[in-house]
C-alpha cells in the first residue's frame, strides 16, 4: 500500500517538472505561432503588407479590423536595420516582435512626434560597435536594441472609419524597412528601398 | 516485476499531469499579472520583454501578435457583468465610458479569434466612428438581428468574445483599480 502511495507520489513530482519543462520548451517547439505563419508571405529586411482582417483571413487570431497592418521581418546579421514609417491621418504605431513573438518595444506617432516614425534597429553588440561621435549626431534618430538578431516588425496604421483604410494602407505602403549600408553596395538594396 | 509496474504507474502519472497542465495553462490562460475590471480581463504584461511563461507558452500556441505596451492595451471579455457567457443569440448591451486613450476599438470574435462574417462587413466599433450621447457616454448593442444605434451584428453564433482596444493610453501595468480604467459595463438584455 505505501508503496503505491510513493508511485502516485512520485509520478506527480515527475509531473510536475513535466509541466515546466514543457511550458518553457513551448515557445521553442511551436510551429504555428505568428512568426512562422508569417514567414512564408513576408519579405526578409523589406515591408510586406498584410491582407485586411476579415473572417476569410485567418492568419492570426485576433486582428484588428479597424487597422492597416504590414509586416518587416528581419533578420539583423548582414547590418543595423533603417525603418521610416510615415504617420497616417489618426494613430501609427510601430511594434517589435522577437524571433518566439516577445514584444520587446512599441511606440505610436505621438512619442515619436514627428511626421516620419525614423528608427535604427540593431543588435546590442552592433550598438557597442557604434564610434562614438556617430552615437551623437544620430541622436535624432531612436535607436532600438534588438534581444535577437532575427524578429519582426509590425506597422500599424488606424482607418478610424472604414472610408479612411486606403489611406491607412497608402501609408504603410510608403514604409521603408531596410538593412544600413554606409559603402556603395545600398544601392544594391535597391528593390527594398524603392517599396 | 512490482517495480517495473510501479515505475510505468509513475510515469504515466507524470505524463498525464505534466502534459494536461500545460495543455489546461496554454489554452484557458492563467492569472498571472492579470487585471480584472468587471468583465473585462487584460494582462499588460504580455505587451513587454518581462512576460511570464505561461503567457509565453499561449501566445506560441494561439499564433496571437500581443498588443505592444508602448502601443496600447486589449481587454476581453467572454461573459457579461453578471457571469452569463456572451450569446450571439442574445441581445448584449455593452454601454458606459471606456478609460482614457487616444482611440479605442471594440471588435467582436469568435472563440478561436476569428471576425464573425456579416452581410454589412461590421466586425467592429472604432472610438471615432461610434454615436455617443450628450454626456459623452455610449451603447453598442450585439443581437443577430439589425438595431438602432451602434448595433454590432453576432451573426447568431452561440459564444462570442469581445475585445476592447486602447490605443496610446495611460493603462497598463501600473493600472489597479477600476478607479484608473473605468470600463463599460456588459448586460444581456434578453434573449429570444
Amino acid at each position: 500500500m505505501i508503496r503505491f502511495v510513493f508511485t502516485i507520489v512520485a509520478g506527480v513530482l515527475l509531473g510536475g517538472l513535466v509541466h515546466l519543462v514543457s511550458v518553457l520548451a513551448l515557445p521553442r517547439i511551436a510551429s504555428q505561432d505568428a512568426y512562422s505563419r508569417l514567414t512564408s508571405m513576408t519579405e526578409l529586411n523589406a515591408v510586406t503588407g498584410l491582407p485586411l482582417a476579415d473572417p476569410g483571413n485567418t492568419l492570426m487570431p485576433y486582428m484588428d479590423p479597424a487597422f492597416a497592418t504590414a509586416i518587416c521581418r528581419y533578420d539583423l546579421s548582414a547590418g543595423p536595420i533603417k525603418l521610416a514609417v510615415p504617420v497616417s491621418h489618426a494613430y501609427t504605431s510601430v511594434s517589435f516582435y522577437t524571433h518566439s513573438d516577445v514584444a520587446y518595444y512599441a511606440i505610436n506617432d505621438r512619442s515619436a512626434g514627428k511626421k516620419v516614425i525614423e528608427l535604427n534597429l540593431m543588435t546590442e553588440a552592433q550598438h557597442a560597435d557604434l564610434p562614438e561621435d556617430e552615437d551623437v549626431t544620430a541622436a535624432d534618430r531612436l535607436i532600438i536594441d534588438s534581444p535577437t538578431s532575427t524578429g519582426l516588425i509590425v506597422l500599424k496604421a488606424l482607418a478610424a472609419e472604414p472610408g479612411m483604410m486606403p489611406q491607412a494602407q497608402a501609408s504603410l505602403a510608403a514604409a521603408t524597412c531596410k538593412v544600413q549600408t554606409d559603402a556603395p553596395p545600398a544601392k544594391q538594396m535597391g528593390p527594398a528601398a524603392k517599396r | 516485476m512490482r517495480l517495473i509496474l510501479s515505475t510505468l504507474l509513475a510515469l504515466v502519472i507524470a505524463t498525464v499531469v505534466g502534459v494536461g497542465a500545460t495543455w489546461m495553462t496554454s489554452t484557458r490562460g492563467t492569472d498571472f499579472g492579470t487585471l480584472q475590471i468587471g468583465a473585462w480581463t487584460a494582462r499588460p504584461k504580455t505587451g513587454t520583454a518581462d512576460v511570464d511563461p505561461y503567457s509565453r507558452a499561449s501566445i506560441a500556441r494561439s499564433g496571437d501578435l500581443p498588443i505592444g505596451q508602448g502601443d496600447g492595451v486589449a481587454f476581453l471579455a467572454k461573459t457579461d457583468d453578471k457571469k452569463r457567457p456572451l450569446d450571439g443569440r442574445c441581445d448584449v448591451v455593452v454601454s458606459g465610458v471606456t478609460p482614457a486613450a487616444r482611440f479605442w476599438t471594440l471588435t467582436l470574435y469568435d472563440l478561436k479569434g476569428h471576425l464573425v462574417a456579416n452581410s454589412l462587413q461590421r466586425y467592429g466599433f472604432t472610438s471615432e466612428e461610434i454615436i455617443r450621447s450628450a454626456d459623452g457616454s455610449f451603447e453598442v448593442r450585439m443581437a443577430s438581428r439589425s438595431r438602432a444605434g451602434n448595433w454590432l451584428p453576432t451573426g447568431g453564433i452561440e459564444r462570442y468574445t469581445l475585445l476592447l482596444r486602447l490605443y496610446d493610453t495611460p493603462v497598463g501595468v501600473a493600472t489597479r483599480t477600476p478607479r484608473d480604467a473605468p470600463m463599460p459595463a456588459i448586460a444581456t438584455a434578453g434573449c429570444p
